[in-house]
């Protein structure tokens, strides 16, 4: 039982004075993906049934890994933020939702950077 | 998690039926929501015969005429009987709307009439708007400027200033749009809802007022402000056809500008 005014409880801890930044990051990220998006899919449509070294020889073009390496940063970055406000719309236990978000932002760095790794590696060897 | 079955002691059930007068030849089926917090028992749905030959153009007469001659203990909120004061929204047909502008005549078949979604039920269609109100309150809607009007005279505002504000001062409160939005739903306790932020947006968009920068810091939050995901049911379901969806996107596009 809470004898808290109904003002009181609706202030709560005030304002976190942040959120535009995400917000904004969301829109420019899913603005970044649709010519990025569009290129991927015409690379993957002429790419079907090439072999590691022509795939090798397609990748080290330095546009083809400038824009496969960006793909990969924007999508995991916009996967992150957007799965961020779904985790917050839903849980609404204080500390399950603590543990998601940091959860949500290791695996969206780990999956993100693998992804870079295997592109450099395919790309330069090794 | 958010929930998405109600609880056992919330389940709906079938309920009483209130035939029309014999010799009544127009009839229209109201499926009316009942809840009674003295009684231990669940929510029902009654069923009222009217005889539209007896009854008035608008729901809100059908609720009327039910509660004057069919059934006193329904309860509901109305006032004005002309869509100025915002008492009577509910859920009528599937929509959140105000009773009292929407006429029987355009809707086929049965009519179901609930409370506000979401929101606790006091009685019958009575839901408990504190939470909202709260929220109004909070956003403090009215003018705050520091420069003193001159003796006597009003604050002035050009016509175009004055033309900003259309579309935000006929809002009658009613929280149509709130309670029938999912962010709202889910997250009411911090979330403000299209209702109290298109409140918010007629204050950011006046120009007499002189606290903008305040309201646009009170606002910016990941939880009162950016819960929005432009699933856009207010604007939908608004009965005065307003759009605070819109009225969202600007206060959006404000924070955007000031970075």
């Amino acid at each position: 039982m809470s004898l808290q005014t109904d003002l009181a409880r609706v202030r709560g801890l005030g304002s976190a004075k942040e959120g535009t930044g995400h917000w904004w990051a969301q829109r420019l990220t899913a603005v970044a993906l649709v010519p990025l998006g569009i290129w991927f899919v015409f690379a993957a449509v002429s790419l079907a049934g090439a072999n590691l070294g022509e795939f090798r020889a397609w990748l080290t073009v330095p546009y083809n890994l400038i824009l496969m390496v960006l793909l990969v940063g924007v999508l995991f970055h916009h996967m992150q933020l957007g799965m961020q406000v779904v985790f917050e719309d839903y849980i609404h236990n204080e500390r399950s939702k603590t543990v998601v978000l940091i959860l949500n932002k290791f695996v969206a760095v780990i999956l993100g950077v693998s992804c870079i790794i295997a592109l450099l590696r395919v790309a330069f060897g090794g | 998690m958010a929930e998405f079955s109600l609880p056992a002691n919330s389940k709906v059930v079938e309920g009483k039926t209130f035939p029309a007068p014999a010799g009544a030849t127009r009839v229209k089926k109201f499926k009316v929501y009942r809840y009674d917090p003295d009684k231990n028992e669940n929510p029902r749905m009654d069923t009222y015969e009217i005889d539209l030959d007896a009854c008035g153009p608008m729901v809100l007469d059908a609720l009327i005429k039910i509660k004057n001659e069919i059934d006193s203990t329904l309860t509901f909120r109305r006032s004005c009987r002309e869509g100025v004061c915002g008492s009577c929204a509910m859920n009528v047909g599937g929509t959140n709307t105000l009773a009292c502008i929407n006429a029987i005549s355009d809707f086929r078949g049965d009519i179901a009439v609930y409370p506000l979604p979401h929101m606790m039920v006091v009685k019958d269609l009575v839901p408990d708007l504190t939470n909202a109100y709260a929220q109004y309150a909070s956003i403090q809607p009215w003018l705050q400027a520091d420069t003193p009007a001159a003796p006597g005279k009003e604050r002035l505002q050009s016509p175009e200033e004055r033309e900003e504000l259309d579309g935000l001062w006929e809002c009658v409160l009613c929280f149509s749009c709130s309670t029938g939005c999912p962010s709202y739903w889910w997250n009411s306790d911090r979330y403000l809802g299209p209702a109290t932020l298109l409140q918010a947006y007629r204050w950011i968009a006046d120009s007499r007022d002189e606290y903008t920068g305040e309201r646009l810091d009170a606002l910016e939050d990941p939880f009162r402000l950016y819960r929005c995901h432009t699933i856009m049911n207010c604007t939908n379901t608004c009965p005065k056809n307003l759009n605070p969806g819109k009225a969202i996107a600007k206060i959006k596009q404000k924070m955007v500008e000031r970075r």
